[in-house]
C-alpha cells in the first residue's frame, strides 16, 4: 500500500478529479432536472478539493513519478491552482447563461472537469506520451463542449472546424515528436534534454521535427498562420464555452509549450527562437489588425486572443528563465482579463439575447455605471494601459525580449499594441460616449455580479500591486528549471 | 505625522477624493458631488502647501524624498521626490484643479460625479508624473492620466468629441510606447535599475542615444505638442469641455516639457547637443508658423490652442539653448502659460455658456453688455501677447535674451511671436469685445457672476504677481537648473 501511495501521491489531485468526475457522471444520470444543481455543486467541490490537495502537497522541488511520465514541481502546482480558480469562475459565470438556453446539464460539468483533468495532465507531464494524452483529453472535451448546443448550426459548424483542424494539429505534433524521438531515442523530456546537451549529428531530422512540433503548438495556441479556427470557434460556440476555451486552456497551453521547448528542447533554443519570432510578429500583426474590422465582440476577442498569444510567445522565445516567468505572468493575467471580458458578455446576455455585438455595449455607462467601469478596467488592461495589470504583463515580456537584444522586436510589439489600443478604446467609447439603444434593465444574480466585480477590480488591484503575482511566477519558474 | 509623506498625500488625496466623489452616485446627488469635489480639490491644494514652505532653495538635490520597494522582481521602486523644476508644476496643477472644479459647477449637469471624479483622479496622477523618480512609476502616471482625459473629452465634449478623443489618445500612446522600450533598454544598460537619477549617470553610446532621443522626443514632443505632431491639440481643445481645455493647456502640455528636462537632456546629453538644431528648428517653426496659423482661426478655442503650441515652442527653444537663462525662461513660460491659457479658456467658457458658440463672428460688442468680463479678458489677452508687467512677458523675454547669446537669428525668429502673438490675440479680442452689437443674442448676455469673478480674479492676480515680481519663481528653480545644465554639459559617451 505504502509503495503504491508513494508512487501515486504526486498525482493525487488528478486521481481525485477523475474519481469525482466518474461520480458526477453516475449521480447526474440518476437525478431529474430539478436537482441539476447537484452536478454544479459537486463540480465546485471537486475543484476545491483538488485545490486543497495541491496546496497540501505543494512541492518545493521537482519530483518525478509514474516512472518518469509525470512531474510534480512548483510550476505545475502553481498553474494547477490557477486552473482550478479559472474553471471554477467559468462555471459560476456560465450558470445563468446555460440555464436560459437549456444547456444546464450534467454533460457540461462532466466535460468541463474532463477538460480540467486533461489540462492538469498537460501541466504535469514530463513525457511526450503524457503531454499528448493530456492534450487530447482536453481537446476532445472542448470539441464536445462546442457542439453541446445541438440545434445550433453555427455551433455545430464551429465544432466540426475545431475538430478537423485540431486533429490535423495533433497529427503534426505527433509527427514532430516521432522525429525528435528518432534523434534522441527517448520520449521523456528530461532524457531528451540530456541527449541533446552535447549536440547531435542528426541535426537536420531534429530541426525537421522541431518545425512540426512548433507548428502543432502554434495550432493549439492559435498563433498566425495557424489561427484560422480561432475566430470561427470563438464566434460559433455558445458564449459559456467560448469563455472556457478562451481562459483555462491558454494556461495549459503555456505549460505545454514551456515543457516541450523550454525543458525538452532547451539546448535547441537557437533553432526554435526564430520560428517563434515569426509566429509572434504575425500573430500580433494579424490579430490586432483583423480585430479592428469585427463587429461581433466574440470574434473581436478571438482576434485579440491571437495577438495576446503572440505577445506571450515573446516571453517564451527569449528562452531565459526571465522570459518564461514573464510569459507565465502574461498568460495568467490574460486568463484573468479574458474571464472578465467574456464574463461581461455572459452577464449582459439573457434568454434569447446574446449581447455579443459591439452595439450591445452602447451606453452601458447609463444603464449600469458599475458594470461599465469594470469593463473599462478590463479593456484598458487588455490594451496594456497602466495602472491596470495588463501593462505589467506587456512590460514583463518586453523586457525579456530586450534582454536578449531583440530591441526591434520590442518596437514591433509596441507598435502592434498601439493598433490594438484602438479597438479596446472603441468599446470604452461605445459604453461611455454613446447613448443606449437597448434599455432593458440588467438583471444579474448576486454571486455572478460579485465575482465579476472581484474579477474587474483584481485587474486594477494587481495593477497597483503587481509584485505578489510576479513573485509567484518568478519563483515557480526558478524552482522548476 | 505626515511630514515624511507629503508627496504621497499630494498624489493620493485627489485620487481618493475622486473615488469619494464617485461614491456619491447618480445625478440626484449632484450638489453633494460638487461639494465633495471642491473639498477634495482644496484639500489637495492644502497638502501641497508644505512643499512651498518646507522647500530648501539652497540645494539642487531631490527633496521630500520617499522610497520604498514596489516591484522587486524588476527592481522598481515607489520613489518620489521633487526639485526646483517639478515643485512649482505640482503646485500649479493642484491650484488649477480647484479652478476646474469651480468652473464646472453649473455648466456640467450630466453625470456630475463622474466629471468631477475624472478631474480629481487625473490631478493626482499628474502630480505623480511630476514627483516620480522611478521610470516605471513615471510611466504608470504618465499613461494613467490618459484614461480620465480620454473620458473627459469623449463624454462631455463637443459634437466631434469621439474623433478628438481617439486622436488624442492614440497619438500620445504612440509616443509613450516607444519611450517604454527606451526605458527598458536603459534598465539593462544601467545594470538593472529603473531609477531616473541613476539613468542620469548611465554611460550610453551615440547610436543608442540618438535612437532613444527620437523615441523620447516623440513621447514628449506629442505631449508638448511640437510641430508637426501637434495636430491632435486643436481638435482635443475644441471638443473638450471648458475644464478639459483648461487642464489640457495648463497642465498636460507641461508634462511633455517636463519630460525634456527630466529625461532627454540629462539622460541623453550628447544626442541633445548633437540634435539641438533639430529641436530648435521645430520650435522656431512652432513659434512663427503656428503663430500665423492662429491668426486665421475662426474658432476662439482653436485660436488659443494654436497660440498654446506657439508658446510651448518658446519653452522647448529655451531648453535647447543650454544656458540657465533659457531653461529658466522656459520654465517661467510654462508656469505663466499655465495661468494665461487657463484664464483664456475660462473666458471662452464664460462666453460659451451664455451664447453656445465659439465662433468669433457670432460675437462683437461684448463690452457693452459685459464690461467687467471685458476688463478681465483684456488683461489675459495682453498677457498672452506678452505685454510687460504680465507673466507672459517674463518667460518670453528670458528665452529671447538667451537665444541672442547663442545665435542672433534664433532670437530674431523667436521675437516674431511678439508681433504675431499680439496680432492674433488682440485682433480676436477686438472682433469679440469691441464694435457694435450685431448679434441680437449678445444683447441678452449677462455679465460675469460672483463665481466667475472669483475664478478670473485669482488668475489675474497670479498673472500680475508673476509679471511684476518673478524672482520667487526663479529662485526656487535656479539651483536645480544649474545642476541640470552641469549634467548636460558632461559627455556620457563610453
Amino acid at each position: 500500500m505504502s509503495v503504491f501511495l508513494h508512487h501515486f501521491a504526486p498525482a493525487l489531485p488528478e486521481i481525485f478529479v477523475l474519481a469525482m468526475v466518474s461520480l458526477i457522471l453516475v449521480i447526474d444520470a440518476a437525478v431529474d432536472d430539478s436537482k441539476r444543481y447537484l452536478a454544479y455543486a459537486l463540480s465546485l467541490i471537486t475543484l476545491a478539493g483538488a485545490a486543497f490537495l495541491t496546496v497540501r502537497d505543494f512541492s518545493t522541488m521537482p519530483v518525478l513519478a509514474l516512472g518518469g511520465l509525470f512531474i510534480d514541481d512548483p510550476l505545475s502546482d502553481v498553474l494547477k491552482l490557477f486552473l482550478y480558480l479559472t474553471v471554477a469562475v467559468v462555471l459560476v459565470y456560465s450558470r445563468d447563461y446555460l440555464t436560459e438556453r437549456g444547456l444546464y446539464k450534467g454533460e457540461f460539468f462532466v466535460l468541463a472537469l474532463f477538460a480540467q483533468l486533461g489540462m492538469m495532465v498537460m501541466v504535469s507531464a514530463s513525457h511526450f506520451l503524457t503531454l499528448y494524452l493530456g492534450l487530447e483529453l482536453l481537446s476532445l472535451s472542448l470539441y464536445a463542449m462546442v457542439a453541446l448546443q445541438r440545434d445550433s448550426s453555427v455551433a455545430t459548424e464551429a465544432a466540426m472546424k475545431y475538430f478537423v483542424l485540431g486533429a490535423l494539429a495533433s497529427g503534426m505534433l505527433l509527427y514532430g515528436m516521432s522525429m525528435v524521438y528518432g534523434v534522441t531515442g527517448s520520449l521523456s523530456l528530461g532524457d531528451m534534454a540530456i541527449a541533446l546537451q552535447d549536440g547531435t549529428d542528426l541535426h537536420v531530422p531534429l530541426v525537421f521535427g522541431i518545425v512540426f512540433i512548433v507548428a502543432g503548438l502554434a495550432f493549439k495556441l492559435g498563433a498566425v498562420p495557424f489561427h484560422m479556427w480561432v475566430p470561427d470557434v470563438y464566434h460559433g460556440a455558445p458564449t459559456a464555452m467560448t469563455l472556457f476555451i478562451g481562459s483555462a486552456p491558454k494556461i495549459a497551453a503555456f505549460a505545454f509549450v514551456v515543457r516541450i521547448l523550454g525543458q525538452g528542447l532547451e539546448s535547441q533554443v537557437a533553432e526554435w527562437r526564430d520560428m517563434l519570432v515569426i509566429l509572434a510578429v504575425l500573430s500580433m500583426g494579424v490579430g490586432n489588425l483583423a480585430a479592428i474590422a469585427q463587429t461581433n465582440l466574440k470574434r473581436m476577442f478571438a482576434y485579440s486572443t491571437i495577438s495576446h498569444m503572440g505577445f506571450m510567445l515573446l516571453g517564451i522565445l527569449a528562452g531565459t528563465q526571465n522570459g518564461y516567468g514573464s510569459a507565465m505572468f502574461y498568460v495568467l493575467v490574460y486568463a484573468l482579463m479574458s474571464l472578465g471580458g467574456f464574463g461581461m458578455i455572459l452577464l449582459l446576455s439573457r434568454a434569447g439575447f446574446e449581447s455579443d455585438q459591439l452595439e450591445d455595449f452602447k451606453g452601458l455607462n447609463r444603464r449600469s455605471p458599475w458594470l461599465a467601469f469594470l469593463m473599462l478596467l478590463l479593456m484598458f488592461s487588455m490594451a496594456g494601459v497602466p495602472p491596470t495589470v495588463g501593462f505589467y504583463a506587456k512590460l514583463a515580456v518586453l523586457q525579456a525580449v530586450v534582454e536578449i537584444g531583440y530591441v526591434w522586436l520590442a518596437v514591433a510589439a509596441v507598435l502592434f499594441s498601439l493598433v490594438g489600443a484602438f479597438y479596446y478604446l472603441r468599446i470604452v467609447k461605445l459604453m461611455y460616449f454613446d447613448t443606449p439603444h437597448d434599455t432593458t434593465p440588467i438583471t444579474t444574480s448576486p454571486d455572478t455580479r460579485f465575482l465579476l466585480s472581484a474579477n474587474g477590480l483584481a485587474v486594477l488591484a494587481l495593477g497597483i500591486l503587481p509584485q505578489p503575482l510576479m513573485a509567484v511566477c518568478v519563483h515557480a519558474i526558478g524552482a522548476s528549471f | 505625522m505626515f511630514g515624511q509623506s507629503i508627496l504621497s498625500l499630494v498624489i493620493w488625496v485627489p485620487i481618493l477624493a475622486g473615488v469619494a466623489v464617485l461614491a456619491t452616485g447618480s445625478d440626484r446627488n449632484a450638489a453633494l458631488a460638487r461639494w465633495v469635489a471642491l473639498a477634495g480639490a482644496l484639500l489637495g491644494l492644502i497638502v501641497a502647501i508644505p512643499l512651498v514652505t518646507g522647500f530648501d532653495t539652497g540645494t539642487s538635490a531631490m527633496q521630500f524624498v520617499e522610497k520604498a520597494a514596489w516591484i522587486p522582481a524588476f527592481n522598481v521602486h515607489y520613489h518620489l521626490g521633487v526639485d526646483g523644476i517639478s515643485m512649482p508644476l505640482i503646485l500649479l496643477n493642484s491650484f488649477i484643479t480647484v479652478l476646474v472644479v469651480i468652473a464646472g459647477w453649473q455648466v456640467i449637469q450630466d453625470k456630475v460625479a463622474q466629471y468631477m471624479a475624472a478631474f480629481l483622479i487625473m490631478s493626482g496622477l499628474i502630480n505623480g508624473v511630476f514627483a516620480a523618480l522611478d521610470g516605471i512609476l513615471f510611466y504608470v502616471f504618465f499613461e494613467g492620466m490618459l484614461i480620465p482625459l480620454y473620458l473627459i473629452v469623449g463624454v462631455w465634449g463637443g459634437p466631434n468629441r469621439v474623433y478628438a478623443a481617439f486622436k488624442f489618445f492614440l497619438y500620445t500612446l504612440l509616443g509613450s510606447l516607444l519611450m517604454l522600450v527606451s526605458m527598458i533598454y536603459l534598465y539593462f544598460q544601467s545594470g538593472g535599475s529603473f531609477d531616473i537619477l541613476t539613468w542620469h549617470t548611465t554611460v550610453l553610446g551615440m547610436t543608442a542615444q540618438t535612437l532613444m532621443f527620437f523615441a523620447f522626443l516623440l513621447a514628449f514632443g506629442v505631449k508638448v505638442p511640437m510641430w508637426p505632431v501637434h495636430t491632435w491639440l486643436p481638435d482635443a481643445h475644441v471638443e473638450a469641455p471648458t475644464g478639459g481645455s483648461v487642464v489640457l493647456a495648463a497642465i498636460t502640455l507641461k508634462v511633455g516639457a517636463y519630460g525634456f528636462l527630466r529625461f532627454i537632456l540629462p539622460i541623453l546629453p550628447d544626442a541633445s547637443h548633437e540634435l539641438a538644431w533639430f529641436v530648435i528648428l521645430l520650435s522656431l517653426i512652432a513659434v512663427a508658423y503656428i503663430g500665423l496659423v492662429a491668426l486665421v482661426q475662426a474658432d476662439m478655442k482653436k485660436l488659443i490652442a494654436y497660440s498654446s503650441i506657439a508658446h510651448m515652442g518658446f519653452v522647448t527653444l529655451g531648453f535647447f539653448m543650454f544656458n540657465p537663462l533659457g531653461t529658466e525662461g522656459g520654465l517661467v513660460q510654462m508656469i505663466s502659460h499655465g495661468f494665461v491659457s487657463a484664464a483664456l479658456f475660462l473666458c471662452i467658457g464664460v462666453m460659451y455658456d451664455r451664447l453656445h458658440s465659439r465662433q468669433i463672428k457670432d460675437y462683437g460688442g461684448l463690452v457693452n453688455r459685459m464690461p467687467v468680463f471685458a476688463a478681465f479678458f483684456m488683461l489675459f489677452a495682453m498677457a498672452n501677447a506678452g505685454l510687460p508687467a504680465t507673466s507672459g512677458f517674463v518667460g518670453e523675454f528670458m528665452v529671447i535674451m538667451s537665444a541672442t547669446q547663442v545665435n542672433f537669428w534664433f532670437a530674431f525668429v523667436a521675437a516674431t511671436t511678439l508681433i504675431f502673438g499680439a496680432a492674433y490675440t488682440l485682433w480676436m479680442y477686438k472682433r469679440v469685445v469691441f464694435g457694435d452689437v450685431t448679434n441680437p443674442h449678445v444683447e441678452e448676455m449677462s455679465d460675469v457672476n460672483a463665481r466667475e469673478i472669483l475664478l478670473l480674479g485669482v488668475l489675474a492676480a497670479c498673472v500680475l504677481a508673476m509679471g511684476l515680481y518673478p524672482k520667487p519663481f526663479t529662485d526656487v528653480m535656479h539651483l536645480s537648473v544649474v545642476d541640470l545644465l552641469a549634467h548636460v554639459a558632461q559627455s556620457k559617451l563610453p
